[in-house]
C-alpha cells in the first residue's frame, strides 16, 4: 500500500513539474525575452486557460501527501516553514500577475504585473529546484546536537541559509551551493521547457528565436547536468545504489538523456510539439532518477541518531491507505477526462484567446 | 511556548477569515450563474446571457482571489499544526486529498472553458461547463466542511496508543450527523451572500439610472433568492446546528447563549447583553423568558445546562467573542429576512423599482452577510476551543514544534501585507467591472 501511495504521490508531483513547469519557464522567457505586446500576449495565451489547473496538481499532491504520508507531512512542512511560506507568496504574486494585467489598460500597471509574474515565476523555479536539492541532501532530523535530540526523531527546522553554504556543515540552511546548484538546473531545465511549449502553443513571431534560445541554453543544461552528477557523491557516497541493484531503473536516467540529447535538433523538428516532448522526457526522467535514487527514503537523515524517513516509517494506517484506493481511482479517471476535454478544446494554436483581456 | 500558539491561532484565524470571504461569493454566485444561463437558454432573451457574462467576469476575479489565499490554507496544516496533521493526517486528509482530486480539477479545468471557451463551444455546452464549475465549487464546500465537521464531531475513528487517530469507518466521515446540517447551513449562507451582491449592484444601477434593466434583473433574482435563502437558513437548517451543539457540546451551547446559571423552569432567550466574565454574568441583559427551550426541545420548561455545571478548565478560550459571534449572525440573520421580505413584498406589488430606501438599504447591506458568514464560523471555531479535535486533542498539542513565535509572526506580518494589498486590487477591479457595466460585455 505504501508503495502504491508511494508512486501515486510521485506521479502527480512529475506531473506537476512537467505541467505548471511549463508556466514558470513562460513566465521567465516572458521575463527575458519577450519584447513586444505580441509576444506578451502570445505567452499569456499559450498558459491562460491552463494555468490554473496545472497549479491543483501541487494542491491535490499536498492533499495526497498529507492523508497517505502524514507523518512526513507534518515533519517536512513545519520544517521547511519559511521556503514553503515564500513559495506561498511567490504563488500568490504570480498568479495575480497573470491574472491583473490585463485588467487596466495603463503602461504602468501592465509593467508592474508583468514584472510581478516573471519574477515570481524565475523564482519559483529557482525555489523549487532546490527543494528537491534539501530532498536529496537530507536534514538534521530531530535537531541533534553533540548526540542528543532535541526534538522528536522526525522534527527539524531549516533556517534559510547557514553562514558557510555548505551541504556538509553540521547546521544546514535550505540554500547552500548544493541546493542553489539544482535550483539553477530547475531554472534553466524550466526555461526550455517554457518556451518550448510557447513554441508548441503559437504562432507568434518570437518562435525562431526561442528556438536558437533553447538550442543555446541546452548546452548550459547539459553543462549543469554533469556537474550535479559529479557533485552528488558529496551528499550522498554512493549514489547509484539504488540503479546499481536495481537494473530498470536505468530507464530514468536513459530517459532524461534522451531529452536531453533530443533537444539539441529542436532547429530541425518538423512538428511544434516536438521540442515540448523532449523537454517533458527531460524532466520526467530527472524528476524520477532523482527521488528514485534516494528510495525508500523520502527525507534521509543527516545524523546517525534518528532513522531517515523512508515510506513505512511515515505512512498512514492500512485501513485508509487502501480505502483511499477506491475513490482515488475514481477521482483519477475523472481528472484525466477533464485533461482530455480541456486540451481538445483549446487545441491547436492559441494566439486567439486573449487571456486575461476583459 | 504561549506566544507561539498565539501567532500560530491568529496566523491561522486571519488567513482563514479572509479565503473565506471569497469562496462564500465563489459558491453561491455560481449557482447565480448558472440560473441566467439557464434561464437564457431557455428564453433566448440576451439580457440573461450578458447577466451571465457579467457576473462571470466578476466570478474570475473572485475565483482568483479564492484559489490564491486556499492554497495558503492547505499548507498550513503542516506548517502550523504539524502535530495535530500528524496525529489526525490519516482522517482528515482523507477528505482534504478528496477535495482536491474531486472539486478543485473540477472547478479548474472547467472554469477556463467557461470563460473562454463559448464561442468554441456553443450555448449548450457553455452552459455545461458552467453548471460543472458549480457543481465543483459546491462539492469543495461539502470536503471542507466534512473535515470541519469530523473536527467538531469526530466519528470512525480510533485511537492508538502512540496518540494517532486511525480511520476505521470511511463512510462515517459523511454520514457525520454534525455534517449535512452544517453543510447546508452554509450553502445557503453563501447564497445569502451572492444574492446580496447581485441585489446591490442592481440597486446601485437603478439608482444611479444606469444600466437600469440589468438592474432590475439583478434586484429581482437577488431579492428572490435571498428570500429563500435567509429563510432556510434559520430555519430549518439553523436550528438543526443549534440542536447538534446542544447535544454534542454542551458547554459551548451555553456560552453562546450567554447561560451563566442553569434555570430550573426553562432558560430565556438573551437578545441582547454583555458577558462579564468576572462576575460570571450578563450585564444589561434583555431577554424573554422560556423561549430558548421551547426552540431546544420544543418544552417551555425543558432544562438547559448553564456554564456553572462544568470544569472551568473546559471552557471555550473565548466566551464573550463566542457570545458576540453566535448572537451577530443570528441577528443579522433576523435582519436579513426582514429586509428581504419587504423587498419582496414591494417586488410582487410592482413597486420595489421605485421605492429609494429599500434600494439603498439593499446596497448598503452588502458587507452584513459577509461579517454574518464570518460571524459564523467564528461560532463554530471559538465554540470548538480549547479544542482542535472536540473533546480529544487540545488546540495547545497540536502546534508545530520545531517553529517559533518570531517565525510565525513573520510570516502573519507577511501575509497581512500581501493580503492587504490583495484585497484593495480586488474592490478596486470589482468597482471597475461593475462600472463599466453588463450591456459593454459583448465581444
Ligand atoms: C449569512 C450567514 C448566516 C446566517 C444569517 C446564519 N448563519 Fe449560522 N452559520 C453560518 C452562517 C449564517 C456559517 C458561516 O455558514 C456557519 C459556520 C459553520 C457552518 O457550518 O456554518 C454557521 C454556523 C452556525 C452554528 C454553529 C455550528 C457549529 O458550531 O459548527 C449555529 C448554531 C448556527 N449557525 C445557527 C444559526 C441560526 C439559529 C441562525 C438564525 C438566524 C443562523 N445560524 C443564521
Ligand atoms: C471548514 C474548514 C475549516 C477547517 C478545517 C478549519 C480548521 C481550523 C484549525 C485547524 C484551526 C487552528 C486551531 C485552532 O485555533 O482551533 C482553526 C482556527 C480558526 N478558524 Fe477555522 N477552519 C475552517 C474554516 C474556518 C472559517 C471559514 C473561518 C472564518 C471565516 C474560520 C475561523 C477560524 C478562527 C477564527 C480560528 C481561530 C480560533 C482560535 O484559535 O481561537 N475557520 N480552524
Ligand atoms: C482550512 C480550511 C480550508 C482549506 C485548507 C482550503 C483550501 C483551499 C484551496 C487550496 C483552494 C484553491 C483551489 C483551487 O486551486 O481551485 C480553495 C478554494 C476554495 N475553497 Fe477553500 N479552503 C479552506 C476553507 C474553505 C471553506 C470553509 C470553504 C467553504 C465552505 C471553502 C471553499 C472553497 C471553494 C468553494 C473554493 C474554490 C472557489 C474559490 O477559489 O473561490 N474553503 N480552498
Amino acid at each position: 500500500m505504501e508503495l502504491f501511495w508511494y508512486i501515486v504521490l510521485m506521479g502527480m508531483l512529475a506531473m506537476y513539474v512537467v505541467l505548471d513547469g511549463y508556466d514558470f519557464g513562460a513566465g521567465i522567457i516572458h521575463l527575458f525575452c519577450a519584447k513586444t505586446e505580441k509576444d506578451k500576449k502570445a505567452i499569456t495565451s499559450a498558459i491562460g486557460p491552463f494555468w490554473d489547473a496545472n497549479e491543483v496538481w501541487l494542491i491535490a499532491s499536498g492533499g495526497v501527501l498529507f492523508f497517505a504520508f502524514p507523518t512526513l507531512y507534518a515533519s517536512s512542512f513545519s520544517g521547511f516553514y519559511l521556503p514553503l511560506m515564500m513559495i506561498l507568496w511567490l504563488l500568490i504574486f504570480r498568479a495575480i500577475g497573470l491574472e491583473l494585467r490585463g485588467q487596466v489598460h495603463n503602461k504602468l500597471w501592465e509593467t508592474i504585473w508583468d514584472k510581478a509574474f516573471g519574477i515570481a515565476s524565475l523564482l519559483l523555479a529557482l525555489f523549487f529546484g532546490v527543494a528537491l536539492g534539501n530532498v536529496v541532501r537530507g536534514v538534521n532530523l530531530g535537531m541533534v546536537e553533540n548526540g542528543i535530540s532535541a526534538y522528536e526523531g522526525h522534527y527539524f527546522f531549516l533556517p534559510l541559509w547557514n553562514s558557510t553554504f555548505s551541504p556538509t556543515a553540521e547546521h544546514l540552511g535550505v540554500i547552500d551551493w548544493f541546493t542553489v546548484l539544482l535550483g539553477l538546473v530547475g531554472v534553466v531545465a524550466l526555461s526550455i521547457h517554457g518556451a518550448n511549449w510557447i513554441i508548441f502553443k503559437t504562432n507568434s513571431d518570437m518562435n525562431l528565436r526561442l528556438k536558437r534560445i533553447v538550442f543555446r541554453l541546452n548546452f548550459v543544461q547539459l553543462l549543469l547536468v554533469i556537474i550535479s552528477l559529479m557533485v552528488w557523491h558529496v551528499i550522498e557516497p554512493k549514489p547509484f545504489h539504488n540503479f546499481i541493484e536495481t537494473w530498470w531503473l536505468w530507464i530514468f536516467p536513459i530517459t532524461t538523456f534522451i531529452g536531453l540529447f533530443g533537444l539539441f535538433y529542436v532547429k530541425k523538428f518538423k512538428k511544434d510539439g516536438s521540442g515540448f516532448m523532449f523537454s517533458t522526457l527531460f524532466l520526467l526522467g530527472g524528476f524520477a532518477t532523482t527521488v528514485a535514487s534516494i528510495f525508500p527514503n523520502v527525507l534521509p537523515s543527516t545524523n546517525s541518531l534518528n532513522p531517515s524517513l523512508t515510506i513505512y516509517n511515515v505512512a498512514a494506517d492500512a485501513y485508509g491507505l487502501s480505502i483511499g484506493v477506491n475513490w482515488f481511482v475514481i477521482a483519477l479517471i475523472l481528472v484525466i477526462i477533464y485533461m482530455i476535454v480541456q486540451y481538445r478544446i483549446f487545441k491547436g494554436k492559441m494566439d486567439e484567446v486573449g487571456y486575461g483581456e476583459h | 511556548m504561549e506566544d507561539m500558539l498565539f501567532y500560530d491561532r491568529l496566523q491561522f484565524a486571519f488567513t482563514i477569515t479572509f479565503h473565506y470571504l471569497f469562496p462564500q461569493l465563489t459558491m453561491g454566485l455560481s449557482l447565480l450563474i448558472v440560473f441566467f444561463k439557464w434561464k437564457f437558454l431557455r428564453t433566448q432573451e440576451i439580457k440573461f446571457n450578458d447577466a451571465a457574462k457579467f457576473w462571470m467576469r466578476i466570478f474570475a476575479l473572485n475565483f482568483s482571489m479564492g484559489v490564491v489565499t486556499g492554497i495558503p490554507m492547505e499548507f498550513q496544516f503542516g506548517t502550523n499544526w504539524a502535530k495535530f496533521s500528524e496525529l489526525t493526517g490519516g482522517i482528515i486528509g482523507q477528505t482534504l486529498a478528496m477535495e482536491g482530486m474531486f472539486s478543485f480539477f473540477l472547478e479548474s479545468s472547467f472554469l477556463g472553458l467557461f470563460l473562454f471557451g463559448e464561442k468554441l463551444m456553443g450555448q449548450k455546452l457553455h452552459f455545461l461547463t458552467g453548471f460543472l464549475v458549480f457543481l465543483g465549487s459546491w462539492a469543495s464546500g461539502l470536503f471542507i466542511i466534512a473535515t470541519h465537521a469530523w473536527m467538531q464531531h469526530p466519528v470512525g475513528f480510533e485511537i492508538l496508543e502512540n496518540g494517532k487517530f486511525v480511520l476505521t469507518n470511511f463512510s462515517a466521515l459523511f454520514s457525520n450527523p454534525w455534517l449535512w446540517p452544517s453543510y447546508i447551513h452554509n450553502q445557503l449562507a453563501s447564497l445569502i451572500t451572492a444574492s446580496f451582491v447581485v441585489a446591490a449592484v442592481g440597486a446601485f444601477y437603478i439608482l444611479n439610472k444606469k444600466h437600469g434593466e440589468s438592474g432590475k434583473l439583478f434586484v429581482k433574482t437577488g431579492v428572490i433568492f435571498g428570500l429563500v435563502a435567509s429563510v432556510l437558513v434559520a430555519f430549518p437548517t439553523g436550528d438543526w446546528a443549534a440542536k447538534n451543539v446542544v447535544k454534542h457540546q454542551p458547554i459551548t451551547f451555553a456560552a453562546m447563549e450567554g447561560i451563566f446559571e442553569t434555570e430550573d423552569g426553562g432558560s430565556e432567550i438573551v437578545l441582547i447583553g454583555q458577558p462579564d466574565m468576572e462576575n460570571k454574568k450578563l450585564d444589561n441583559k434583555i431577554a424573554v423568558p422560556n423561549i430558548l427551550s421551547f426552540l431546544t426541545y420544543q418544552k417551555w420548561d425543558a432544562q438547559i445546562k448553564g456554564l456553572n455545571e462544568f470544569d472551568e478548565k473546559d471552557y471555550p478560550t473565548n466566551i464573550p467573542g463566542l457570545y458576540y459571534a453566535y448572537h451577530i449572525m443570528v441577528g443579522l440573520g433576523t435582519i436579513f429576512m426582514a429586509l428581504l421580505a419587504i423587498a419582496a413584498i414591494q417586488l410582487w406589488r410592482k413597486k420595489l423599482y421605485q421605492t429609494k430606501w429599500v434600494l439603498w438599504a439593499l446596497l448598503f447591506m452588502v458587507p452584513f452577510p459577509y461579517i454574518a458568514n464570518t460571524a459564523g464560523w467564528y461560532t463554530a471555531e471559538l465554540g470548538r476551543q480549547p479544542w482542535l479535535v472536540y473533546d480529544l486533542l487540545r488546540t495547545a498539542d497540536g502546534a508545530s514544534p520545531t517553529v517559533s513565535a518570531g517565525n510565525t509572526l513573520f510570516t502573519l506580518l507577511g501575509f497581512v501585507g500581501l493580503y492587504l494589498l490583495l484585497g484593495l486590487l480586488f474592490l478596486m477591479l470589482v468597482a471597475k467591472i461593475v462600472k463599466k457595466g453588463p450591456e459593454t460585455v459583448k465581444h
